[in-house]
């Protein structure tokens, strides 16, 4: 029983890092690849460290990848966020059909005018 | 089919062609960010593999590997994201 609930999570756990890995070699723009790869990883990851957690009975190793997991949700989505911004202040260009919604632009620039004349 | 040979023949295998894809990635990538991420992503298919294969060899001492890599990994990335801002900053 223990086995087959571990072959069930491993099997979905590598095949979302394989559709990560699809997404980086497939998507057309820097920004798509990065929105694809870090969730995808993470998740897959996260199913193979629970599947260590359940197969091992020990509660040391347990802690250990409870460990594990909360420090790769807490630290992939800071990392990417950094090279996204780096990425985006340096000019990288973005895919030819990237919508950009102008009026929303708008209107969040007229919500913080007011507030900074509302301040005062 | 127990649970070692499902990793050798389903689970292995299907990280070997991530690895290859995400590698391919390092190699072709257009712009540095793309290889700063497509090595990210080898470090995390890596992360994974290493947690398999301590599944398979019932050595849980292997997790601990797994800890550091994904340590080395955002602390990679932050650094890479540091040094391409500050170079950007002096042209």
């Amino acid at each position: 029983m223990t086995d087959i609930l571990l072959m069930i999570l491993s099997t979905i756990g590598s095949l979302a890092i394989l559709i990560a890995s699809i997404g980086v070699l497939r998507m057309p723009d820097f920004y798509l690849r990065l929105s694809v790869t870090v969730k995808a990883s993470t998740l897959g990851v996260g199913l193979l460290l629970i599947c260590a957690a359940i197969a091992f009975p020990d509660v040391s190793v347990t802690t250990k990848a409870i460990a594990i997991i909360f420090f790769l949700v807490l630290t992939a989505p800071i990392a990417a966020h950094m090279i996204g911004r780096v990425a985006y202040r340096t000019g990288v260009l973005r895919w030819k059909d990237t919508y950009i919604d102008k009026e929303d632009n708008e209107l969040l620039n007229n919500d913080h005018q007011d507030s900074q004349n509302d301040k005062p | 089919m127990t649970l070692t040979e499902h990793f050798n023949y389903v689970v292995f295998p299907i990280l070997t062609l991530a690895v290859c894809f995400a590698l391919i990635r390092l190699l072709r990538g257009p712009d540095i960010v793309d290889r700063v991420i497509a090595l990210d992503l080898v470090i995390t298919i890596g992360i994974a593999a290493i947690t398999a294969f301590s599944i398979i060899s019932f050595q849980a001492l292997f997790l601990d590997v797994a800890m550091i890599l994904a340590l080395i990994a955002f602390l990679g990335t932050i650094a890479f994201s540091y040094y391409i801002h500050k170079k950007n900053n002096n042209d």
